[in-house]
């Protein structure tokens, strides 16, 4: 018999399926891979404690501290104090205790590999082809760049993994998200991902899980492709998916968690057929010109209010909430973002905070100087990330510009740390988020590519990245 | 989990769309470390001023919202972060169902493991519903209807198993743990 063609993401999904789901009730989903950070888990391990359970599978759970750390540096726990508010403290010390009573292995403040959650995964090797991976955390999607079905979670959900290794789950549907050409020089994968919110909006891929597909694809990196994936929860969508390859074979081979040996050949085998098959069928399909793009910017409160760089801010036509956003932003229809002044630069976050951005960012500033009364934040994304740009001395051309550099973590992309941006104030950012106050209160946040990030901090406005590229 | 079948409350009307959750609670109180009293932060940068005072501009804190517990909001609500602190604020703060055109896949999600019920309308009844602030609304998961004032019941989807859940007083992770024979085998499967 024949079996039916398939989708990368249905043969992740059908490998993962403990029980299946009926009419009555959802698939029992095995978890092979669960990332727990301080913010969300609080209340899950309570959960557990009050119900006596124990942690099902420790070795599958890889455990940090991102969210509400501190970026300055800290020598020693003892610093903890003085560098940090109270409350991230606490979650930072009640992290420790969890993960020690539940004998989970925590890369805490000691650990050189430390670091967000969704770059510390891949940067070990723990994110692989194939594995189921969640996380609290919405931009968990980032690790289908590696072809894992990966999503984020609610804490009643990470109490259920920590206990169960399973998650309850209705299968989504899938979206093809055709890539085709080539980038453009000054234009960069977050272009390309802000550019797919802007045209499908900011739900369209609500209930689904999205594979990027076409002529492109061969031409990302891994990292680019993080990139991308990680922004498909701004479009709604439950996942992103690239097939692996060749790049995403070379980008895990050696690393900490990889397959070693006779491992590594067999995990080779199955990774080889996690691709879609060519007479599957998508539920909906998209097709993107990537080689007409050109850099991208949002102008509003959500990342699907997005536009080329070079375009002036559409009209509201009426819409109540259009027009909101436009109020809060300061800014108004009909007029440019370029060369608008801005108050600060923030280049990190686990969109844009791997080496590949970083010296994007460098790339730009190097030899040059941001713009007086701008602050420029640059926050690898890791420790690991950290210690490998300043290797290359990317550090010192940041310094040297006058920006910022510091310790990893989530930093200014949340601001939940003392890592705002200032009320009323206004920044371009790597992030992944404009939302009102998501950089912390009354704070203005226009998103775009580290490249834009860079050339933006030099003129201290708004500014194509395109000038600056030779 | 207390059991809920059906209900009658008031309704209170939020139109803005793509209400994120950040919106509903702000990252800087995602350091509380329980639930109890989180209530006090729902929407805290749309309700309160710089100062800390109540924005009376905002519909929270003006008189038709007292003894609210349905929230009529825009379409695509919840969207953004996972934080499930946003269902666990607007359950604190008193809403029992939240009635919108569409919903975020995770704020659903974490909605209906707290008891809180996102009801999808089409757009006729939620414009109706835009039209008259302060209505009664009756939410019968019994039956998966509400009933307008008007009289007009309308049937919404729900996920048949968290219904169920909701209904029964069930909790997920119970019925989980009960598979446990299924998880071993199938862990044992893959070594």
């Amino acid at each position: 018999m024949q079996t039916a063609p398939k989708t990368l993401f249905d043969k992740i999904w059908e490998q993962h399926v403990v029980v299946p789901e009926t009419e009555d009730t959802p698939a029992i989903l095995y978890i092979d891979l669960h990332l727990i950070h301080e913010v969300t888990t609080p209340q899950a391990f309570s959960l557990l404690r009050e119900n006596n359970l124990k942690v099902r599978a420790p070795q599958k759970v890889l455990a940090t501290m991102d969210h509400s750390t501190p970026t300055v540096p800290i020598g020693s726990l003892k610093d903890l104090d003085i560098v940090s508010e109270k409350g991230p403290a606490q979650q930072i010390r009640d992290m420790m205790q969890n993960c020690e009573d539940f004998g989970i292995e925590l890369y805490g403040f000691d650990s050189k590999r430390r670091g967000i959650v969704h770059i510390i995964g891949p940067e070990l090797g723990a994110t692989q082809p194939g594995k189921t991976i969640v996380c609290g955390d919405s931009h968990t999607s980032t690790h289908g760049a590696f072809g894992a079905l990966a999503f984020g979670i609610g804490t009643t959900e990470v109490a259920h993994v920590l206990a169960t290794q399973c998650l309850l789950q209705r299968k989504p549907k899938t979206l093809a998200v055709n890539l085709n050409g080539r980038l453009d020089k000054g234009v960069s994968a977050k272009d390309i991902i802000l550019k797919i919110i802007g045209q499908i909006g900011v739900d369209g891929g609500t209930g689904h899980a999205i594979e990027y597909r076409g002529d492109t694809v061969a031409y990302l990196t891994l990292e680019q492709r993080m990139t991308i994936c990680n922004m498909s929860i701004e479009a709604g969508a439950r996942a992103g998916l690239f097939a692996p390859d060749q790049a995403t074979i070379e980008y895990l081979h050696g690393r900490p968690m990889s397959p070693k040996g006779v491992e590594w050949d067999r995990a080779l085998r199955v990774w080889k057929e996690l691709k879609t098959d060519a007479a599957a069928l998508f539920n909906q399909e998209v097709d993107i010109d990537v080689a007409a793009l050109t850099p991208m910017i949002t102008f509003g409160t959500n990342p699907g209010m997005v536009m080329p760089i070079e375009s002036i801010i559409p009209d509201h036509k009426g819409n109540q909430s259009f027009k909101k956003a436009l109020d809060y932003m300061k800014f108004e229809s009909g007029k440019p973002l370029l060369n608008h002044p801005i108050d600060v630069v923030f280049i990190g976050s686990c969109t844009n905070s791997r080496l590949s951005d970083l010296r994007d960012a460098a790339k730009i500033l190097k030899g040059r100087k941001v713009a007086e009364n701008i602050r420029v934040m640059i926050v690898p994304g890791s420790q690991s990330v950290k210690t490998e740009a300043e290797a290359e001395g990317l550090d010192k051309i940041f310094k040297e510009a006058g920006a910022e550099w510091r310790e990893s973590g989530c930093s200014m992309c949340i601001g939940m740390n003392g890592d705002t941006v200032g009320s009323g104030k206004l920044a371009v950012s790597t992030s992944n988020r404009n939302f009102e106050g998501r950089q912390g209160s009354g704070s203005r946040t226009i998103l775009a590519s580290p490249k834009t990030a860079a050339a933006s901090a030099i003129t201290g406005s708004v500014q194509d990245p395109r000038k600056f590229e030779n | 989990m207390k059991e809920i079948i059906k209900f009658s409350a008031k309704t209170v009307n939020l139109p803005n769309e793509d209400i994120d959750t950040d919106q509903i609670i702000p990252a800087r109180f995602l350091t509380r470390q329980t639930m109890v009293g989180i209530g006090e932060c729902l929407f805290a940068d749309w309700r309160f001023n710089k100062s800390g005072e109540p924005n009376q501009d905002f519909i929270l804190n003006q008189p038709v919202a007292s003894d609210a517990e349905i929230l009529v909001a825009g379409n695509n609500f919840g969207c953004g972060s996972s934080r499930e602190h946003a269902p666990w604020s607007l359950v604190d703060y008193g809403f029992r169902a939240i009635v919108s055109t569409s919903f975020a896949d995770i704020f659903k999600n974490n909605s209906l493991k707290n008891g809180l019920i996102p009801i999808v309308v089409d757009s006729e009844i939620h414009q109706w519903l835009f039209k008259h602030p302060g209505t009664k609304l009756i939410v019968d998961l019994k039956n998966t209807e509400i009933t307008l004032e008007n009289g007009n019941s309308v049937s919404f989807p729900i996920e048949p198993f968290a219904r169920y859940c909701l209904m029964n007083g069930v909790d997920q992770l119970d019925y989980i743990l009960n598979h446990d024979s299924e998880i071993s085998a199938y862990e044992n499967k893959q070594q």
